[in-house]
């Protein structure tokens, strides 16, 4: 919102400096991101009067002037100028003066002649025809005032300004106007608001053939036109096309303009039409047919919908409501009869067409926050004001007013002071709340602690007593909180319950094993699901698809962690980190029917880079049950198809499968442009949140010692190592308290189809210290089961 | 004997002057006095030979022999010893500014850093932690909210949408609803998670993370908001800075404010970081609406409370002074082994 401060003195006197002003505007709740300013640079640009005109002895293109610059004196100025003639009034920059465009002008020699300053043309002094006449010229600026010489010219044309850019929050849809912005200043700095001018004279007579129709009240709801006779198509004063520029908006004509000056200044978007394009003199509100057309203003052709409101003649249609008015009503130069349009639409309609058409404007922008009716009303006064006093045209009687329903009404809190009070936490004095809302124009009615207030009619956002302690402490200043720690509330236990504090003692734990905490989207592309090859039916393919993604990268949500983490460690890998150990904590999702998605946690992780392999990750899996005290058997091969068939395993907590840990699939690295072994593994973490873990409890020191004792088998190539070791375990019965394998070998040694395993054992018993001959005895038992079973003998 | 005496007396003095090593040592000692053969007990033996007037006198000699290499056997061990240690250590000295050897360490992810931070100080004012689903309904999300239909956060621009009323949240503050129709009042929770909005370039990601608040109780004003929000900053960032509120406006609180501190870079002087202003915006809260209570079941008349949210990502941002958003999320090694185990 841009609202130059000589506007807004229009209707307040401000007497603070501009930065005072941003000051008051922060702290009542108006942001101003920045201050233009204007003619702040410009300097010793003065005016003066030519007094003789001579030819420069030297320079044939070059003309030397002397002029009365007033208090300057009589100068001697030479310039290459034309249309500069004895008795003009000119700018002229002398010795010392800065220009709009922070040039400095000195005193100096042109071939030999004396020049004491320079003459200017607008752009020198930053300003166009839209401000003066001439000023867009080539040559010097000829004044066609009768100014006082030796005077500063930004003081002369007013140039000197300052723009402020505000940001005004979504409840205030009141102040994006001028009007707005200066009735919140008139509070907080406690002076008079002044009403714009709005009185017109409505003499010329009507048409009464003119007729307004509302097909569609919802979209709407107010809809008030105003015919104007006779107009006469001009250029507008110059005091209107500066405030428009001021505001970044071209002048059109005085007809243009004064619609678009009422939006700035009073923040109601209007428009007008050219009568002798309406046919049969009528105005129709209503949805558009499905595939209709219009040309909008910029020569745009649109193909609308039935969610499209437009304004139509009694023909076609002839502007897209709120948002832009249509070619074919365009007011042109020969533009006799005008049909004003000050309306209320429907904010989301407005704010959804103008999405989906791709057309914004000033006019969409301001229905989109919302206007009041009280404004709708206000706004067409003013516009017929302009209209009389620019001459633009004559006012006529006819004007329609269509209104979807009842009157709006002023919004109405009855509460207590105390009830005020008791919001803020502090106590603002009675008075001081009343001269407050009394000044933001609320009508205040009090009798003890009670208190009822009528808000204005533009504040439709008041609703209850907490909106009145927000009027009160923007305006006596957020600086009188004072900070209390809950003074009157109840002590409550805080912090992460136990199944929070276990996932972030996992996270900790897990990264003292090497691996960092990643965090990728919680969505990916279907060509990430694609990469997986997975069969018909897997669940990880069946997944949550979002309606609107912004784009390819993020259309499903995901049901597995496991290409998220592979795109971090491909893009790792591109970027040269060659080795990495990554885990994610996250939910998946899967449908529900038409319910809520099912939301799981899984723990998912990838490893790559020389030192890792099918075991290591089997470690960090195991570390995982290992933390929650629980077990995990990882004998069995998983069946996925993105794993590598003989490197992967199931991870089953009792009967159940809750993930798998392996290495990626050669096709599915592939696909992620990753051509290095990458290994990862996922699990369930929703499953082991709810599964029953075993309370911890110490474990007493071992009586007697510990005896551990070597073997060396050769195996049959196809035995597995837990096939052995769980051979080892049941035929140590009970005695043997571990059994792991230390080394395997396979070649010549061994035999073709053989290998050799070594096994580390270690052998306890409760009752006594086993002796060599007890352990010898248990070793002779387990040889004769490995090689009953196995078929594995000693080496 | 007595010239023997002597003369293995004249020998070892000879010997350990020579000997340079605890082997030669040890040798020494063998020979003469306690290896089976070994000289000094030979004399013992020889002893019975002698005649029997000089066999206490040479008895003591032999006694007197023994006693002194023996000491003087151990001087010499003991001198060698410290030789050979004083090598040890000269020929063991290394290179201490070669690489050192520890185990790679992982880490945690900066905005989990950021959270464990935050829940820890919000636990000592007694707000516990709750965690709520990531997909909404429009009830959830908006409307509970009080947010109306024609509200612009509603706008497909802003919201992932799977169907007419499922949504993936656009902001914790969902977690107010769960929070108030599932607690009994009064209550203090704080509620951490990934939120999602269609937005996506340096400061803006489609997916972030937000941490709402919620305190319920019968008598919650603004003063109270002030008084949490100063312990927070203060314990967050340093002990001096400030806070600073500012009329907002949300559709869920009212009154609403923006939350400023005092810039921590600079002390409010004005820098980059503040963008010259001396202040930074922090969070956004307020007093929670009535309706809001009202559309929970609860009476606005008996509860109040206030509510607070903000985006766990800018507070790590700005604390470790990462400029683009997009690090949190890539998974580059080399930006997340820089947080460690926090």
């Amino acid at each position: 919102m841009l609202a130059p401060l000589s506007w807004l003195k229009d209707f307040v006197d401000i007497d603070v400096t501009p930065e005072e002003l941003e000051k008051k505007l922060f702290g009542c709740g108006f942001e101003v991101e920045e201050v233009i300013r204007y003619g702040d640079k410009i300097d010793k640009v003065v005016t003066c009067k030519i007094l003789e005109i001579t030819q420069h002895p030297n320079a044939e293109r070059l003309r030397i002037c002397r002029v009365d610059a007033g208090k300057y004196g009589i100068l001697q100025i030479i310039t290459n100028a034309k249309n500069v003639n004895v008795g003009d009034i000119v700018p002229v920059a002398v010795d010392g003066a800065t220009l709009a465009t922070g040039d400095r002008i000195t005193s100096g020699e042109l071939r030999g002649e004396k020049s004491y300053g320079m003459f200017c043309g607008g752009e020198e002094i930053g300003i166009d025809d839209n401000f003066y006449d001439g000023a867009s010229g080539d040559g010097v600026l000829v004044f066609k005032d009768d100014f006082p010489l030796g005077e500063e010219d930004r003081d002369l044309l007013g140039l000197k300004d300052y723009v402020f850019d505000i940001s005004v929050l979504a409840n205030r849809p009141d102040c994006q106007s001028v009007f707005g912005i200066a009735r919140e200043i008139a509070c907080a700095l406690g002076k008079p608001l002044k009403l714009p001018a709005l009185d017109f004279n409505a003499g010329a007579e009507g048409d009464g053939e003119i007729s307004v129709k509302v097909e569609d009240k919802e979209l709407c709801p107010r809809y008030i036109a105003h015919l104007i006779k006779n107009v006469r198509i001009e250029k507008s004063p110059k005091w209107m096309s500066r405030r428009l520029a001021l505001c970044g908006l071209n002048s059109i004509n005085n007809i243009v303009d004064i619609t678009n000056y009422v939006l700035l200044e009073m923040g109601q978007p209007m428009h007008a039409f050219d009568m002798k394009t309406l046919a049969d003199k009528s105005i129709i509100v209503r949805r558009a047919k499905s595939g209709e057309k219009i040309t909008t203003l910029d020569e745009k052709e649109l193909t609308l919908s039935t969610e499209n409101l437009v304004i139509c003649d009694g023909e076609k249609p002839v502007a897209l409501a709120g948002i832009m008015g249509g070619l074919n009503s365009e007011i042109e130069n020969d533009t006799t009869g005008v049909l004003f349009e000050c309306a209320k639409f429907k904010r989301d309609n407005i704010r959804k067409s103008s999405r989906t058409l791709g057309k914004s404007s000033d006019s969409s922008k301001r229905f989109e926050k919302g206007v009041d009716e009280y404004t709708t009303e206000l706004s067409m006064k003013r516009a017929l004001h302009l209209v009389c006093e620019l001459g633009a045209g004559e006012v006529t009687s006819t004007h329609i007013d269509v209104s979807a329903g009842q009157a709006q009404l002023n919004k109405t809190v009855k509460t207590t002071f105390s009830a005020i009070n008791g919001v803020l936490g502090i106590e603002v004095p009675k008075e001081k709340i009343i001269e407050i809302l009394e000044k933001l124009e609320f009508k205040v009615e009090y009798n003890g602690d009670e208190i009822t207030t009528v808000a204005p009619p533009y504040r439709e956002d008041v609703e209850s007593y907490p909106d009145l302690a927000e009027e009160i402490i923007r305006m006596y200043g957020y600086e009188h909180i004072t900070p209390t720690l809950l003074k009157d509330a109840a002590i409550t236990p805080g912090g992460y319950s136990a199944a929070q504090s276990d996932e972030m003692k996992l996270k900790r734990f897990l990264a003292a094993q090497g691996l960092s905490e990643a965090m990728t989207y919680s969505f990916y592309s279907k060509k990430d699901v694609a990469a997986l090859n997975l069969p018909e039916g897997a669940k990880e393919g069946n997944n949550v698809v979002i309606e609107n993604p912004i784009s390819d990268n993020y259309e499903v949500m995901r049901e597995t962690l496991v290409p998220s983490l592979l795109s971090a460690a491909a893009r790792n890998l591109k970027r040269g980190n060659y080795d990495g150990r990554l885990f994610e904590i996250a939910d998946t999702f899967a449908p529900c029917g038409d319910g809520f998605p099912i939301e799981e946690k899984k723990l998912c992780f990838v490893l790559f880079g020389d030192g890792e392999d099918f075991f290591t990750a089997k470690g960090v899996a195991e570390c995982v049950a290992e933390f929650f005290g629980l077990k995990f058997d990882l004998s069995k091969r998983a069946e996925k198809s993105y794993l590598h068939s003989g490197v992967s395993a199931k991870i089953l907590l009792g009967d159940s499968e809750i993930g798998f840990v392996g290495q990626a699939a050669y096709e599915t690295a592939e696909k992620f442009d990753i051509d290095k072994k990458v290994y990862v593994g996922e699990i369930n973490y929703s499953a082991i949140e709810s599964a029953e873990k075993p309370t911890f409890k110490f474990s007493p020191l071992p009586k007697y010692q510990i005896v551990k004792r070597d073997l060396a088998l050769v195996a049959p190539k196809d035995v597995t190592c837990g096939e052995i070791e769980g051979a080892i375990i049941s035929a140590g019965k009970g005695v043997i308290r571990s059994a792991e394998l230390f080394d395997v070998y396979e070649g010549a040694q061994v035999g073709a189809g053989k290998k050799s395993m070594a096994f580390g054992l270690e052998f306890y018993d409760d009752e006594k210290q086993l002796s060599p001959d007890d352990v010898d005895g248990i070793v002779k038992r387990v040889l004769g089961s490995l090689q009953h079973r196995y078929g594995v003998v000693i080496r | 004997m007595k010239d023997k005496i002597a003369r293995i007396k004249e020998n070892i003095e000879k010997s350990l002057q020579e000997i340079k090593t605890g082997k030669e040592l040890y040798e020494l000692k063998v020979n003469y006095l306690i290896g089976k053969m070994s000289e000094i007990p030979s004399l013992m033996k020889e002893l019975g030979k002698a005649d029997k007037d000089e066999r206490p006198k040479l008895g003591q000699m032999i006694n007197g022999l023994k006693d002194w290499a023996t000491e003087v056997i151990a001087e010499k061990e003991k001198a060698i010893a410290e030789i050979e240690r004083r090598a040890r250590y000269e020929a063991e000295t290394i290179d201490i500014t070669m690489p050192a050897k520890k185990r790679e360490e992982g880490s945690l992810h900066p905005v989990t850093v950021i959270k464990n931070e935050l829940v820890e100080i919000f636990s000592g004012m007694g707000f516990m932690v709750m965690e709520t689903r990531e997909i909404e309904d429009d009830f959830h999300n908006f409307t509970a909210l009080n947010t109306p239909k024609e509200h612009p956060a509603r706008d497909k621009q802003d919201t992932f949408y799977i169907s007419d009323d499922l949504m993936l949240r656009t902001h914790t503050s969902p977690g107010q609803i769960h929070a108030l129709k599932t607690l009994k009042p009064p209550f203090k929770v704080i509620v951490p998670g990934r939120v999602y909005r269609a937005d996506d370039d340096a400061t803006h990601s489609p997916m972030f993370h937000q941490m709402e608040g919620l305190a319920i109780d019968k008598k919650v004003s603004l003063c109270d908001l002030q008084g949490m929000l100063d312990v927070l900053v203060k314990k967050m960032f340093s002990s001096n800075v400030k806070t600073r509120f500012r009329p907002s406006f949300f559709p869920f609180t009212e009154p609403s404010v923006e939350v400023d501190v005092s810039c921590f870079e600079c002390g409010g002087k004005g820098c980059k970081l503040c963008k010259g202003t001396g202040w930074i915006e922090i969070l956004g809260g307020g007093i929670v609406n009535r309706k809001v209570i009202e559309n929970c079941g609860l009476d606005p008349d008996e509860y109040t409370g206030f509510a607070f949210g903000f985006g766990l990502d800018r507070i790590a941002m700005l604390k470790y002074g990462i400029n683009n958003i997009h690090i949190l999320y890539e998974g580059d090694v080399r930006a997340l082994k820089q947080f460690k185990i926090l």
